[in-house]
């Protein structure tokens, strides 16, 4: 787990195992202090915390590793979303088993991001946004509308009834009793998901530390020059492209799985854009940052439910509605982040000095290659 | 991992100062999910304050329950007409302890919330969902107080094929829209009539003269449109400017004074159908509306149903003598009641046993009922 | 073939539309290279603005002659307040940063001026007063309205007006100098702020035109329409050649017809395999093609290099 903990805690073995150590039973003990402290719909939002972790992470892979503003990544959710739901319900009759779909979907959605990434290799960073915006709405509009003239996707009426994970032929979704103590359904899938994301956070940071990874940070720092030093950026760039998508067609089945019913609806532009407040709220390119993010826009949005009663508690009405406020805290966060600590909440160190170098004389050299370099 | 540490003490801490919604000895929570922001606020807004008129009026004839005295408590949220959030505010709901639900609106919303309300044995009431698959699903706390979109699509058709033989439909692509019009088409078609072009558009469209233009070409007696006013509005108006003087219909989502206001003098002519009866001939309209209009004004569409979604609730508890779902459901099932909208009663599956659907037209810039098709008058 | 007539009119109104739009779009990106994605969301606060005074203009007795010059006014004061905010604060302090922040902020923007639309105008839909009678005329066949023929007026004149600024005018020569390489147009004495802010004001003044032509052909106005009709508008800047203000109308136009067309014959060319629910992917298909095999557009010289 290198990268995630201070230097300071290598330095004594033992000081490591034991912050590993806490930290693992944390983990497992958490959706029972949330249970006990907030209910169980807080563990149910956790859940879905963990979903866009996994999200979240793979896109700073396109976004935060290799610096391609991705606007369509809710597409590669909704493949493998899809792909699960239409393999394991009464949509077609079959019911695949999860293990086997779940990398299935995961795979399908990595070739849509090849598929996807494949024009956007020569177009320039706000190209490269609108474009990828467009392919993720084509995508969706297509899931909207396949019920005719074969019915693949059930239109908008969604796919409902979709299998749940099942376990040793015990499905996720029932609650069942381990050793005296109850696991309901949201906690049996926490403990699912947090596998899984423990897979992808690990993935996310083996790649970063790799040679792709390396290639990445060239090509997102300067293209021209990482082409001289002998990197294929196209096959690069597709590469960010693939194991992004792979990521989120992994989201995507879980998803399908946990919440049994998915539809068009659920993958909007507004999802894409979330995402991407998530990486760059939480901190561009660093998982831990990317992670903090993902956790925090999907536990806020709900707290924030609890600021009307709080209103009519105070002042004794609502002054302002507090959905009305949250997409546009989201808007004002983007914005205040951007302008203010463009490297998110958990910067990596690297990654603070590049975006707010100390030496203004560093940042007007930088600026003057990157300009000579566009011309 | 500090920081985790702290964020999980963090919340155990908040959760101890956060106003508790848990009950005081004697309240029963009862749910009511609309969506409250979006394009179809007005129409939630609505169905909570029916919900809000019956409740109260309940707590004021001071209930018992089990001879002891109880007051109910509407718990509202909002499910921004959106399936994700439905779930997340269900789950919410069912772990505040609510004891039935009145809602949803949207059944893109219902569906997905009904199986975490069936899963904890919480009985729902929707007073407007009508896709058919909602109470299709096989649980047993699935009801509805409107007349579902076989129902409600059968009746268009039916009626649209007597306007003429030669029907075109629209739809918004969306799983209302969808719905009714797959119906109308069975409908039109069983009726001896044509469906002579269907086309497409979303929720969010405001152009619609390029596939007006392409119906216009196929000189349809009629338009059907499945969608909702803020659509329905603006074709219409597209309609009259393209020369076409076709009859416009469309289905309940058309039916309301937003349609009227937006479609201005355009709106004048069109039908559209609602499940359930006008207003003015429910058996509890006239006073109803003088009720709802003293504290909340105007009446949108929903919110008789809503009303009577929670009575029908608490009627139950109230026979069986205990709030709990798995007492009272038996009750929720034999329920007879005469309430505003007209008797109730639910068949096998939860739908409402001969639910009316009654056609309006807009004369002189109002709607006015025209004919009522189903419904135990009929019978 | 009044059928076809009816939708290239059709076609010829909503790219009208869509070129408005698209010219502020072009015009920012001719001197920032930035997408300004709040354009649209500028447009919508033109809209609505407009449709709330002059309902409440008329709601008070005052003669249409005199409220809908007063309500454009308003429009056009509210939306250069807003695009010149807009510039000051979120684009300005980023000009040097860099690619993938003004696009993020622009992004923010956007969503925060959505939201605060719909904070404060509520989240229904505003009814434009009926107030300008609609007169059909028949022509071969087909109809045209008289707004219609309003619009494409207006689209006609606005460019004319924007094409003689950028060309005859010291403004328009300070722009034009900009946008070909801003520093040097800074040592050849041109007050770059200025230029700037000055391209905004007259983008946000021909948004404040263009919502209410829109506001009023389709009689509403709501806080969600912005963000589809700018992406669109962007994707005919696109298609016409981004910074070139002919290409914006040329690019416009052409989208107009293109969907229009499109959604009314594709069920027919594709025999019932597509129909009209794919209409909305006409200007997202449009924009990859061009930028796969002609990134300069139609009429630009400008090329989407990589960097």
């Amino acid at each position: 787990m290198i990268g995630l903990l201070p230097d300071r805690l290598y330095q004594d073995r033992r000081i490591a195992w034991a912050a590993f150590g806490v930290l693992a039973v944390l983990l497992i003990a958490l959706p029972f202090l949330v249970e006990a402290g907030l209910g169980r719909t807080w563990v149910r939002i956790l859940d879905f915390a963990m979903l866009y972790v996994m999200l979240a992470l793979g896109l700073n892979i396109v976004v935060g590793f290799a610096g391609l503003l991705d606007l369509g990544y809710v597409a590669f959710y909704a493949v493998g979303a899809y792909f699960y739901a239409i393999l394991a319900s009464p949509q077609f009759g079959l019911h695949l088993p999860f293990w086997a779909l779940l990398p299935m979907g995961a795979g399908i959605a990595c070739l849509f991001g090849v598929l996807l990434g494949a024009p956007t290799l020569r177009l320039r960073g706000d190209y490269l946004a609108i474009v990828t915006l467009g392919f993720g709405e084509i995508i969706r509009i297509f899931l909207n509308n396949l019920n005719a003239p074969v019915n693949v996707t059930n239109g908008p009426q969604g796919i409902n009834m979709i299998d749940p994970v099942r376990i040793g032929g015990h499905a996720l979704t029932r609650p069942i009793e381990i050793l005296g103590v109850q696991i309901s359904g949201p906690h049996a899938h926490y403990y699912l998901f947090l596998g899984l994301t423990l897979l992808v956070i690990f993935a996310a940071i083996r790649l970063q530390h790799s040679r792709i990874g390396r290639a990445w940070a060239a090509i997102r720092e300067d293209e021209v020059a990482a082409e001289a030093m002998g990197i294929h950026t196209r096959n690069v760039k597709l590469l960010a492209f693939a194991m992004g998508a792979t990521f989120g067609g992994l989201g995507g089945g879980l998803f399908a799985a946990f919440q049994g019913f998915v539809s068009p609806e659920s993958f909007t532009l507004m999802e894409s854009i979330m995402i991407l407040c998530m990486v760059v709220l939480g901190g561009m390119g660093h998982i831990p940052g990317v992670i903090l993010g993902a956790v925090l826009l999907t536990m806020l949005p709900e707290a924030l439910r609890y600021v009307g009663p709080l209103q009519q508690e105070l002042i004794g009405r609502v002054a302002v509605d507090p959905s009305d406020l949250r997409m546009l805290l989201f808007g004002v966060a983007l914005v205040l982040v951007m302008l203010f600590r463009p490297q998110g909440l958990w910067p990596s160190p690297v990654r603070a000095r590049e975006l707010r170098p100390d030496n203004p004389d560093q940042v007007r050299q930088e600026q003057e290659s990157l300009y000579d370099a566009e011309r | 991992m500090t920081s985790k540490l702290l964020i999980a003490f963090v919340l155990g801490a908040a959760s101890w100062s956060m106003p508790t919604w848990l009950s005081a000895a004697g309240t029963i929570e009862i749910g009511c999910v609309a969506p409250l922001t979006g394009p179809q606020a007005h129409l939630g807004k609505d169905i909570e304050n029916g919900a809000r008129l019956a409740v109260d009026a309940i707590n004021a004839s001071t209930p018992t329950i089990g001879g002891q005295p109880v007051q109910f408590v509407l718990l509202v949220e909002d499910d921004q007409a959106d399936p994700k959030t439905a779930t997340v505010v269900a789950q919410k709901l069912v772990d505040e302890g609510v004891k039935g639900v009145v809602g949803h609106l949207n059944s893109g919303a219902s569906i997905p919330a009904s199986r975490i309300y069936a899963e904890n044995g919480v009985p729902q009431v929707s007073p407007a969902s009508t896709a058919v698959a909602y109470t299709n699903q096989g649980f047993d706390t699935t009801y509805r107080l409107m007349a579902n979109d076989s129902q409600q699509g059968k009746a268009l058709g039916q009626y649209a094929t007597r306007l003429g033989k030669r029907v075109a439909v629209v739809d918004d692509r969306t799983a209302y829209g969808q719905g009714l019009i797959d119906e109308v088409v069975k409908s039109v078609e069983a009726s001896g009539g044509k469906v002579v072009g269907r086309e497409y558009t979303t929720d969010k469209s405001t152009d619609f003269t390029a596939i007006l233009t392409s119906l216009k070409a196929k000189r349809p007696d009629v338009v059907v449109f499945g969608g909702m006013d803020p659509q329905a509005a603006p074709m219409v108006r597209q309609m009259r400017t393209l020369g076409m003087k076709t009859p416009f219909m469309g289905g309940d989502g058309m039916q309301s004074a937003e349609f009227i206001k937006l479609a201005g003098p355009a709106a004048e002519g069109a039908i559209g159908s609602s499940p359930g009866l006008p207003l003015e001939q429910m058996p509890g309209g006239a006073d109803f509306t003088k009720r709802f209009g003293e504290r909340f004004g105007k009446v949108q569409i929903y919110a008789p149903f809503s009303h009577d979604a929670a009575v029908v609730l608490i009627q139950a508890m109230l026979r069986a003598g205990s709030a709990e779902p798995k007492q009272y459901l038996p009750e929720l099932v034999k329920t007879q009641f005469d309430g505003v909208i007209g008797p109730i009663a639910f068949d096998a599956k939860g739908d409402l046993r001969d639910g009316p659907v009654t056609l309006y037209e807009v004369k002189g810039g109002q709607w006015q009922p025209v004919e009522t098709i189903g419904g135990p008058a009929a019978k | 073939m009044d059928v076809l007539l009816q939708q290239l009119i059709n076609g010829l109104i909503l790219g009208s539309l869509y070129a408005l739009v698209a010219l502020g779009y072009t015009m920012v990106y001719g001197i920032l290279e930035l997408i300004n994605f709040a354009h649209g969301e500028i447009v919508m606060v033109g809209a609505m603005v407009s449709v709330s005074v002059l309902a409440a203009l008329t709601a008070a007795g005052v003669p249409v002659a005199l409220a809908l010059p007063l309500a454009l006014a308003a429009a056009v004061v509210v939306c250069v307040v807003a695009g010149v905010l807009v510039e000051r604060v979120a684009y300005r302090p980023l000009r040097n940063a860099p690619r993938l922040a003004p696009l993020i902020t622009a992004i923010g923007v956007s969503i925060v001026l959505q939201n605060l639309a719909m904070i404060f105008w509520g989240r229904q839909y505003l009814s434009f007063p009926p107030v300008i009678e609609v007169q059909v005329y028949d022509v071969l066949g087909a109809t045209v309205s008289n707004i219609q023929i309003l619009i494409l007026i207006v689209a006609a004149l606005t460019m004319g007006g924007l094409l003689l600024l950028v060309n005859r005018t010291r403004l328009g020569r300070a722009m034009r100098a900009t946008a070909q390489n801003r520093e040097v147009a800074g040592l050849m004495g041109v007050d770059v702020n200025r230029v700037i802010a000055a391209t905004f004001i007259v983008g946000s003044a021909l948004a404040a035109v263009a919502g209410l032509l829109i506001a009023s052909y389709y009689g509403i106005a709501h806080y969600n329409m912005g963000f589809l009709l700018g992406l669109k508008a962007f994707s005919a800047a696109v298609l016409g050649g981004i910074g070139n203000i002919p290409g914006a109308l040329l690019g416009g136009l052409l989208l107009g017809v293109i969907e229009s067309l499109g959604a009314g014959y594709i069920g027919d060319l594709t025999g019932g395999f597509l129909g009209s629910h794919y209409q909305d992917i006409f200007a997202f298909l449009i924009l990859i093609l061009v930028l796969t095999f002609r990134p300069s557009g139609l009429l630009g010289e400008r090329v989407a290099d990589r960097a």
